[in-house]
């Protein structure tokens, strides 16, 4: 992991409605932050002397936010996206904390390139967390060194963007990661049933002559993963990115059974369908694709009961003339890291009524929980100083051109949406305010 | 996304109104009396993928109206150079094209095009998405030889999956109430394909298709699209091979379409390509005088 450093003096967070889940707390609390902890929690006007204050009156102060799910495409694909200008963004987004994907040029499946990406010279503005590749090269057939990339401060394995395939390798790896109480992240793709496929199948991908990839690709990995998952001790599965209703089943069997299977969902797929693209458009384009109305709506029903994990971004960056193409050969991915709080204030909290406290928690304890990053996701007394502030009802059109992340492949451009981050706070030091 | 006036990127957003209006005119025009309504405008025909009739009939289509024509295809261009398409798009706007007719392997292509182009951009074929110039001279020769659309029946038989052909004609015939039946295998002929256009009903039975029908459309099994789905040809042919016997259990008046390129022994029999009731060649000159019609309407000259 990497940080941009702590703030040695401190900070009163001052007047604001502190939400913070996993300590249940929902009410006006001031939050007083030093030597990049948080010293002390308490109800208005109780705390006295901070060398600086800030004020947070009419807003919401939240443990900072974790996104489970990023490619700050560092290594080698720094056209898209660096470390610098990615963090950029998850800071403009109320993100603290970012765990990074090692499908890069080269694959991150080692400890060289876990130091690496946590060296200074990265320029990250938020924390990084690594994740390392699950097997080497991420070509599914060994395993890399996972004892090691732990050691080096990998959070988790994946072999993102690709599916760990073959029975056996995923058996391995979730037997090796129970061992180390470390998660396998898993892109759930039988890819043998997506060749070629550029969208959902569906009624629409008929239609526009796309190859479609079926809910069933998605779900037959998930099931066998999550029957692995509950034959397998110690085990922990992490599915990336859920996206269908059948998947959603088996995930939920695992967790009546005890398993320790979490998962993420990603912004677009509860507020966009396969029938929402139009022309063609390539910022419609990501994997797994937008699915249809019967699997987001059984997502948005796992975000309310409490099923979901986490929300993650899944923000992948790509230049113009990746994306500006015949939609079939156009690259997967949109950024997400800037409108995932305001798409889950306007989709989830106010068009659909999930409480803010329920939204707080998929960004902060949610995530934390998944992962164990320790000290994080909570603003209890010891816990590392990251918060974030956001206003729920501030009304605001996002633009994409005024982006920070390096690339601007969005299908939200020129969106209205209620909810904004207003300051973003690492380590006690204030990163990002609006 | 607003293409420039006169584009025909498909035919399911185009009115009905306008379809006629393209059929009366294809009516009036005649290769064989040209009218220079294209005087001195450069038509580019861009094909990314093989074709006969389509390019040939663009190409005989403009130039009978005076208009340069210049053929690109991927072969022997920067294309195969790794040029990207929006870039040959630009190039062969710089070099003056008024007109840009696109053949290409992917779907959606044309919309590229001409989301960036402020000239007309005509689609000769996208992926497994539609064929537009075709399903108009389908409906031509459709009108030539049955008068009105008025209670007509069609059977499409054969590779509606991977067939823009088929997307094309759903959407230009549902436009005009007439009954389609798509018949075929599940592998070829989706269930799902019914929610395409109103009026659409899938049937795996080529008795059921036949019953009643008085455009009996043929489609070759697409090899080259397969992308690994496994047809077991033999089967196919024993079950929806177009025979003279099977074309009896249509109208006795029934005519018999086909796309092309046609594979003799395989989705019809030569007796059946070769009959009294095939249109097929009559297509295929009915592709001049449409395709005609659609270049002119490109220039506005649709009067």
């Amino acid at each position: 992991m990497t940080s941009p450093g702590k703030n040695r003096s401190s900070l009163l967070i001052k007047g604001g409605h502190l939400i913070d889940p996993a300590a249940r707390i929902d009410a006006p609390m001031d939050v007083l932050l030093k030597d990049g902890r948080v010293a002390e929690v308490a109800p208005p006007n109780k705390i006295k002397g901070a060398d600086e204050k800030f004020d947070a009156r009419g807003l919401i102060v939240a443990p900072g936010f974790i996104d489970l799910h990023a490619h700050l495409r560092e290594p080698g694909q720094t056209h898209n996206e660096t470390i610098a200008t990615g963090t950029a963004a998850a800071a403009a987004g109320g993100f603290t904390s970012v765990c990074t994907m090692p499908n890069t040029v080269p694959v991150v499946d080692s400890v060289e390139w876990i130091e690496w990406l946590c060296q200074p010279e990265r320029g990250a503005v938020v924390n990084v967390f690594a994740i390392a590749a699950a097997t080497r090269s991420s070509k599914g057939a060994t395993l890399t060194d996972f004892r090691a990339l732990h050691t080096a401060g990998a959070i988790a394995v994946t072999d993102d963007g690709k599916p760990i395939l073959e029975d056996g390798i995923m058996r391995e790896a979730l037997v090796l990661g129970g061992e180390l109480n470390f998660p396998v992240v898993q892109h759930a793709e039988d890819t043998r049933m997506t060749e070629n496929c550029s969208m959902h199948a569906g009624a629409r991908s008929f239609r526009l002559g796309l190859r479609g990839m079926t809910a069933a690709a998605e779900a037959s990995i998930v099931e066998r993963d999550v029957q692995l998952a509950m034959q397998i001790p110690n085990a922990r599965l992490h599915v990336a990115h859920l996206s269908t209703a059948d998947a959603l089943k088996s995930v939920r069997r695992g967790k009546r059974a005890k398993a320790r299977v979490t998962f993420e969902v990603t912004p677009h797929h509860f507020t966009l369908t396969d029938e929402d693209m139009r022309d063609y458009d390539s910022n419609y384009k990501m994997n797994p694709p937008l699915r249809s109305a019967s699997d987001l709506e059984a997502i948005l029903v796992a975000l309310a009961d409490g099923t979901v994990d986490a929300i993650a971004t899944d923000h992948a960056p790509h230049a113009a003339h990746e994306k500006e193409m015949e939609f079939e050969r156009a690259a997967f991915g949109i950024t997400g890291l800037e409108t995932a709080l305001a798409l889950s204030i306007t989709r989830l909290h106010r068009e659909k009524r999930i409480p803010l406290a329920r939204i707080v928690e998929l960004f902060t304890a949610g995530p934390a929980r998944c992962f164990d990053l320790r000290g994080r996701g909570s603003l209890v007394r010891g816990s590392v100083a990251d918060v974030t502030v956001f206003d729920p009802k501030k009304k605001w059109t996002f633009d994409a051109a005024k982006s920070r992340s390096k690339s601007k492949n969005t299908p939200f451009d020129g969106w209205q949406l209620t909810g904004k981050v207003v300051a973003t706070i690492v380590g006690g030091k204030i990163v990002y305010s609006a | 996304m607003n293409p420039a006036r006169g584009s025909l990127l498909g035919i399911e957003h185009l009115e009905a109104a306008e379809i006629l209006r393209l059929l009366k005119f294809a009516r009036r025009m005649n290769p064989d009396k040209p009218r220079p309504l294209l005087k001195g405008k450069r038509v580019l025909l861009l094909f990314y993928e093989a074709s006969t009739r389509t390019r040939s009939s663009f190409e005989i289509a403009a130039k009978s109206m005076g208009a340069h024509t210049v053929l690109i295809q991927s072969a022997g261009s920067s294309i195969e150079k790794g040029e990207s398409l929006l870039d040959t798009g630009y190039t062969v706007r710089a070099v003056g094209a008024d007109i840009i007719v696109i053949r290409h392997p992917n779907a959606g292509a044309p919309y590229v095009m001409a989301q960036h182009l402020d000239v007309p951009v005509i689609n000769a074929g996208d992926g497994l998405h539609e064929h537009p110039s075709q399903a108009l001279l389908d409906a031509y020769t459709i009108l030539r030889n049955k008068k009105t659309f008025k209670g007509l029946q069609i059977a499409i038989v054969g590779d509606i999956f991977h067939s823009r052909v088929a997307r094309s004609a759903c959407h230009l015939l549902s436009k005009f109430g007439v009954k389609i039946i798509l018949c075929g295998p599940p592998e070829l002929v989706p269930d799902i394909a019914t929610t395409i256009a109103p009026g659409v009903r899938v049937t795996r039975h080529i008795e059921d298709a036949l019953r009643g029908t008085d455009v009996v459309m043929l489609l070759r099994v697409q090899k080259e699209r397969l992308s690994g789905m496994k047809i077991d040809l033999p089967e196919y042919v024993a079950r929806y091979q177009m025979t003279p016997a099977r074309l009896k259990m249509a109208k006795k008046d029934a005519i018999v379409m086909h796309p092309g390129p046609i594979i003799r022994g395989l989705e019809l029999t030569s007796e059946v390509a070769d009959g009294t009731q095939a249109r097929i060649l009559e297509e295929v000159r009915n592709g001049v005088p449409t395709r005609m019609a659609i270049l002119a309407r490109a220039m506005g000259k649709m009067r």
